[in-house]
Order: C-alpha cells, then sequence, then structure tokens
C-alpha cells in the first residue's frame, strides 16, 4: 500500500500537478504575442482550428478533455454541418438499451470529447506509471498560462551533461523538476494544416496553445467585449456623477 | 431612531402605511436627514461601498448556488458548467470570485480609515467592535467559499486552515472533528462548508444592520475627529453624501469592471483549476491575498499553538482598541508622533502580507518574525505609551471654522434639529 502511495505521488509530482514550483524555481517563462491578449484581444480562430487539428491527431491520443463538449468548437468557426459530422466521427457509450446493455453510438455535438482511456488506472499502465493530465483547463491551471504551455511544448531538449533522467522519462527546460513522463511529441510537419501554414514545431505549439486557452475560456471574446461596454458606460457615469457632485457642493462654500 | 415622528407624505398610500408601520419615517429620518460633517473626504465613501460589495455577493452567489453542487465528485465540473453552458454564468461567477476581494479591499481601506482618524473611540466603542467580528465573519465567509469549488487549492487550503485548530488542548481534536464532519476533509465538509457559505452572508447583513444602527446613533467621525457642533458643520446625508458616495462607488466599480473582464484570474491560484486530490500537495500551500499577513503570523512562531493563538491574537487585539488607545484626540491630522507609527504599522502589514506569500524559510521567515512582533509592539505597548507621552497639536473650535476659514452658510434642507445626532 505504501508502496503503491509513494509510486502515485511521485508520478503525479513528476507530472507537474505541483506547477506551482515554477515561481520558486525561477524558470523564465517568455512571453509570447497572442491574438487574444490585451484589450481588445480576440481568439485567433485560425489558429485555433489548427490546434484543434493538432489536438485532434496528437494530443488526443493520451489526453482527455472531458468537461468540454464538442459543440464547443462552434466559437472557432465550426458550422453546424461540419460540427455534426466531426461529432459523429467519435464512438460514444451510451444506454443502457431495453435489453440493459451498453451501446457504442455515432457522437453528437452535445456530447463531450471522449476520452483517451476508460480510467486514470488504464492511462498510468498505457503510459509507464505517468498520467496526462485533462487538457480543459490546462491554459489556466499552470503558472505562466498559455506562455507556459508554449514554452513547455517547445522545451524539450537533450539533458544538459551531470543530469541523470530516469527510464521512461524525457528532459523539458521549463517543467518543474525538469523530468517528465511525456515525450517530446511535436515533430516538424507533423501534421499538415490544410490552410497551407506550415508546421514547424513552434507554430504547431503556438497554436495548441491558443486552441487550449480558447477550450479553458470559451467565453473569452464576449467577456472582453461586455468588459469594454461596461468600462465605458461606467466612465461616462463616473463623468455625470462628478459633476453633479461639484455642482451640488458648490453651494455649501 | 427611537424618537421618530411621523412625517407627512404627499403620496397618501405611503402615509396609510407609515401611520401604521413608520418604515418611511424612518428611511427620511436616517438616510436623507441623516446629518454628515461636512469635511468628510472620500475614504468615508468605503463604508457604502464594502454594503454594496455585501449585496453584490449575495445576489451573484444566490444564482451561483442555483447551479452548484456541494458533493466532492460533483462540485468542480458543477463550477465549470456554469462556466460553459449557464447563461452568463461566467459572468457570474467571475464577479462573485472577484468580488470577495474588491469586498476585502474595501473593508481594509474602510478599517485603516476608522484607525487613522480615530473613528473607535468613546462613543463609538461598540460600532467599532460590531466592525470587528463582521470582518471576523467575513473571513469565515470568504475561506468556506474558497473550498466550494473543490480544486487543489481549495482542499489544501481547507486541510492547513481546519487542522489549526487541532493545535487547542483537549477541544482542539473535537473541533477538528465537528468541522471535517469526519476524520478528514471530505464530502461531508463540504456540505457543511456549503451550508454555512449560505447562512453567514445573512449573518453578516444582520451585523451591518446593527453597525449602522450603532452608527447612526452616535454619527459619523470626520478627518478632524471633532463633534460637529451645529448645523453649520454638517450637511444632510441625502443629497449630499449620496451623490458624492455615489461617485466613489462608480470609480470602484471601474477597477472592479477591469479585474472581471480583463484579469478575472490575477487574484486566484492556478492550482484552483486542479480538481482536488487527496494524494498530491501542491508545493506551495497558499490562501488568498486577503488572508496573507495573518497566514505569516500563524507560521512565524514556531509553536503551533503559538503560531494559532498569534493569528487570532492579532485580530482580538483589534477588538480592544479603544482601550489601547490612550490618547483622547482621534484624528492623526493633531497626533505628530502616532501619525508615523500609523504608517508604519500600515507598511508592517504589507510586508507581512507578501511574507506570508513566500515559502515559510530563510529571510522571508525572519521578516514575518520582526513584522509579526512589531505588529503586537505596535499594538500592546506604542499604543498605550503615547496616549500619555504625545503632545497633540492645537484642535480647531469647529469642523465649519476649520473647513471654510470663518464659517460658512448652512446646506439646503439641513436638519432643523443637527445636535440630536451629534
Amino acid at each position: 500500500m505504501r508502496a503503491l502511495k509513494t509510486a502515485i505521488l511521485s508520478a503525479a509530482l513528476a507530472l507537474g500537478i505541483a506547477g506551482a514550483a515554477q515561481a520558486s524555481e525561477g524558470v523564465h517563462i517568455p512571453k509570447q504575442s497572442w491574438a487574444h491578449s490585451g484589450i481588445f484581444g480576440t481568439i485567433d480562430k485560425a489558429a485555433a482550428q489548427r490546434g484543434f487539428q493538432i489536438y485532434k491527431e496528437v494530443c488526443s491520443a493520451c489526453h482527455s478533455m472531458h468537461l468540454v463538449p464538442i459543440r464547443t468548437l462552434a466559437g472557432i468557426g465550426f458550422k453546424e454541418d461540419e460540427l455534426k459530422a466531426l461529432a459523429a466521427g467519435y464512438e460514444v457509450q451510451a444506454g443502457p438499451n431495453d435489453a440493459g446493455e451498453m451501446f457504442m453510438r455515432p457522437g453528437i455535438p452535445a456530447d463531450h470529447f471522449p476520452s483517451p482511456f476508460p480510467n486514470d488506472q488504464a492511462a498510468r499502465v498505457a503510459n509507464n506509471g505517468a498520467l496526462p493530465p485533462d487538457l480543459s483547463l490546462m491554459a489556466k491551471a499552470r503558472v505562466g498560462g498559455e506562455d507556459y504551455l508554449y514554452a513547455f511544448l517547445t522545451g524539450f531538449e537533450e539533458p544538459p551533461p551531470g543530469v541523470h533522467i530516469m527510464d521512461g522519462m524525457n528532459y523539458n527546460k521549463v517543467f518543474p523538476g525538469h523530468q517528465v513522463g511525456m515525450p517530446n511529441i511535436l515533430q516538424p510537419d507533423g501534421v499538415t494544416f490544410a490552410d497551407g501554414t506550415k508546421a514547424t514545431v513552434e507554430q504547431q505549439a503556438h497554436d495548441v496553445a491558443t486552441f487550449l486557452t480558447f477550450v479553458a475560456e470559451p467565453h473569452l471574446d464576449a467577456r472582453k467585449q461586455m468588459g469594454v461596454k461596461v468600462i465605458l458606460f461606467l466612465l461616462v457615469l463616473a463623468g455625470l456623477m462628478y459633476a453633479a457632485k461639484r455642482k451640488l457642493w458648490s453651494t455649501l462654500h | 431612531m427611537a424618537q421618530v415622528q411621523a412625517t407627512k407624505f404627499k403620496n397618501p398610500v405611503v402615509n396609510w402605511i407609515d401611520s401604521r408601520l413608520p418604515i418611511f419615517t424612518m428611511l427620511d429620518h436616517e438616510y436623507n436627514h441623516y446629518p454628515m460633517p461636512r469635511n468628510v473626504n472620500y475614504l468615508w465613501a468605503f463604508g457604502a461601498i464594502a454594503g454594496i460589495m455585501l449585496v453584490i455577493m449575495i445576489a451573484t452567489g444566490l444564482f451561483l448556488a442555483m447551479q452548484y453542487s456541494s458533493h466532492t465528485s460533483l462540485a468542480f465540473n458543477s463550477v465549470e458548467r456554469i462556466m460553459r453552458d449557464v447563461n452568463y454564468g461566467w459572468l457570474l461567477r467571475y464577479v462573485h470570485a472577484n468580488g470577495a476581494s474588491m469586498f476585502f479591499i474595501a473593508v481594509y481601506i474602510h478599517m485603516f480609515r476608522g484607525m487613522y482618524y480615530g473613528s473607535y473611540k468613546a462613543p463609538r466603542e461598540i460600532l467599532w467592535i460590531l466592525g470587528v467580528i463582521i470582518f471576523l465573519v467575513m473571513m469565515g465567509t470568504a475561506f468556506m467559499g474558497y473550498v466550494l469549488p473543490w480544486g487543489q487549492m481549495s482542499f489544501w487550503g481547507a486541510t492547513v486552515i481546519t487542522n489549526l485548530f487541532s493545535a487547542f488542548p483537549i477541544v482542539g481534536d473535537p473541533i477538528v472533528t465537528l468541522l471535517w464532519g469526519g476524520f478528514s476533509v471530505d464530502n461531508p465538509t463540504l456540505n457543511r462548508f456549503f451550508a454555512l457559505h449560505f447562512l453567514l452572508p445573512f449573518v453578516l447583513l444582520g451585523l451591518v444592520i446593527l453597525h449602522t444602527a450603532a452608527l447612526h446613533v452616535c454619527g459619523s467621525n470626520n478627518p478632524l475627529g471633532i463633534e460637529p457642533k451645529g448645523p453649520q458643520d454638517t450637511v444632510p446625508f441625502n443629497p449630499y453624501v449620496t451623490v458624492k458616495d455615489g461617485f466613489a462607488v462608480v470609480i470602484f466599480m471601474i477597477i472592479y469592471a477591469v479585474f472581471v473582464f480583463f484579469m478575472p484570474n490575477y487574484m486566484g491560484h492556478p492550482d484552483n483549476y486542479i480538481p482536488a486530490n487527496p494524494l498530491v500537495t501542491p508545493a506551495h500551500i497558499v490562501p488568498e491575498w486577503y488572508f496573507l499577513p495573518f497566514y505569516a503570523m500563524l507560521r512565524a512562531i514556531p509553536d503551533k499553538l503559538g503560531g494559532v493563538l498569534a493569528m487570532f491574537g492579532s485580530i482580538a487585539l483589534l477588538a480592544f482598541l479603544p482601550w489601547l488607545d490612550r490618547s483622547k484626540i482621534r484624528s492623526c491630522k493633531f497626533r505628530p508622533i502616532y501619525r508615523q507609527f500609523f504608517w508604519i504599522l500600515a507598511i508592517d502589514a504589507l510586508i507581512l502580507g507578501y511574507a506570508g506569500a513566500m515559502p515559510a524559510e530563510g529571510s522571508w521567515l525572519l521578516i514575518a518574525r520582526i513584522g509579526t512582533a512589531y505588529y503586537f509592539f505596535h499594538f500592546l505597548i506604542l499604543l498605550p505609551l503615547l496616549g500619555k507621552l504625545e503632545r497633540p497639536s492645537q484642535l480647531p473650535n469647529s469642523i465649519s471654522e476649520s473647513v471654510l476659514k470663518g464659517g460658512g452658510g448652512i446646506a439646503a434642507g439641513a436638519h432643523a434639529k443637527p445636535m440630536e445626532k451629534a
């Protein structure tokens, strides 16, 4: 029991559930330029669609995204028929039917993205004891957000001399502790983008990080647009209130 | 409020009700004619701002509660459902989560204003003590609210804070078992925290009503710390102070909106977007920023019970402030030495807050220890001594003389008998 607990603990730690260690270790996460940053920034839909393609073809082999319904992708420009076709490509368990049996059916847009493994234990067995974390909130669950995701995905390299890497682990320069179960998965031209964008590792990392920002915060664009209106309204109101206050109090002096 | 006399209103329905239940007379009396010292500055708006924050928290919290599930297996996902699928759920949740921080900002400014201008001194001791109780209940409410999303920081924060009570001898462990509803932080803990998090804001509302009632007995303090001597020293609350407070509220809302719409997770911790996992401890367990000075004091003392006593003592001490401060002069304006120590205390609180966010080791631990020692030194030794040793500067004769350089006109619609409140 104790050995099992230790194994789970170390595996989970190695997988970076301790994202906060970042700050104390002083690993520098360079800021990238994002279309969605700033007051008027919105999600780059083309980049997010490319990011989704990478998620679908690469990440989803190990990582789940179980909080996200497929219909969410309407927010990055997928049309209804495209969503239906996309969802139908997934097999989803349903039931029980009249015979009391569970069965598989084609997905619909209201279904959440299916997970690659039936449970965490199965995921660990298939991944050398490491649990690939769910990606639904990844962009909000790490110090540094999307900048960290970019730095992580482009941060795989040969370990510096004298650094011993455990069996089945990989060296990453920004990961807390530098040893990570995930291999360097993004390869140049590992995917072929339909829009002709050249699939460099940096391009893929940037696109995946954009996509993960979108799924973590699907209402990001609506939030910022409402914020601009709310603050403009409040500024005008503040001006009126100040004028009213000045006028009223001037009678006192 | 005892001397309410029926007022004549234009509307016959209002008159009919008022002659049977004089709520309109009371409101008219307490909010239209309530005499405010004419020299109050914008720091006096933070009481109203804090009150509005409480209303916003109750309103958003009510609608969040309609969508939230307080079960360990559902809580995290139900919050994410609010964020993704509930109409404007993201807005409700971000307004509520950032609202907690904004509420504390307003209350901290309100408290430091009271300390700078000596608002706790006779006859406002009970008013001040009610404020300290409000602060304590607020802290409890905020702590339990942070547990509800059932993320990593929720779980581990709950574990650390509830464990504090185990430091007390004999009663400690039974208290912790009672808080947990079992032998570890688990589903019963989450359930009772949700129930209490729903209840306590209404307790707060009751306390705020008492706080306001106590305020309206002796009237508001002012930057000079001297009592108004007549109608020339005051203005009726409405419209003068409602408009002034209204402007301050709008400015405060602009800052609030910047957080809600453009940096909604700035004051939160990324670890709370990871579902709670009892098997994995976060590298650093940090409470929300508004608890950090107290967290620093807790960790500064090498003994567990000592740390817990220091932390609770630092808040309990505030309730005794009216008697620790021996000076008869209220406002810091006329206390040249205390004024400097006030700012040192404010800086000390900020340093403690920063130390609370850092790992409790090395120089940060030393800084937290010095900061904690200074905090208690300020209240227990400095304040009583200063009251005896300090020579205050000359107080002005009256508010209007000081503000208007030779007296001014009486505000239009000023209360006929302003002295009855002063």
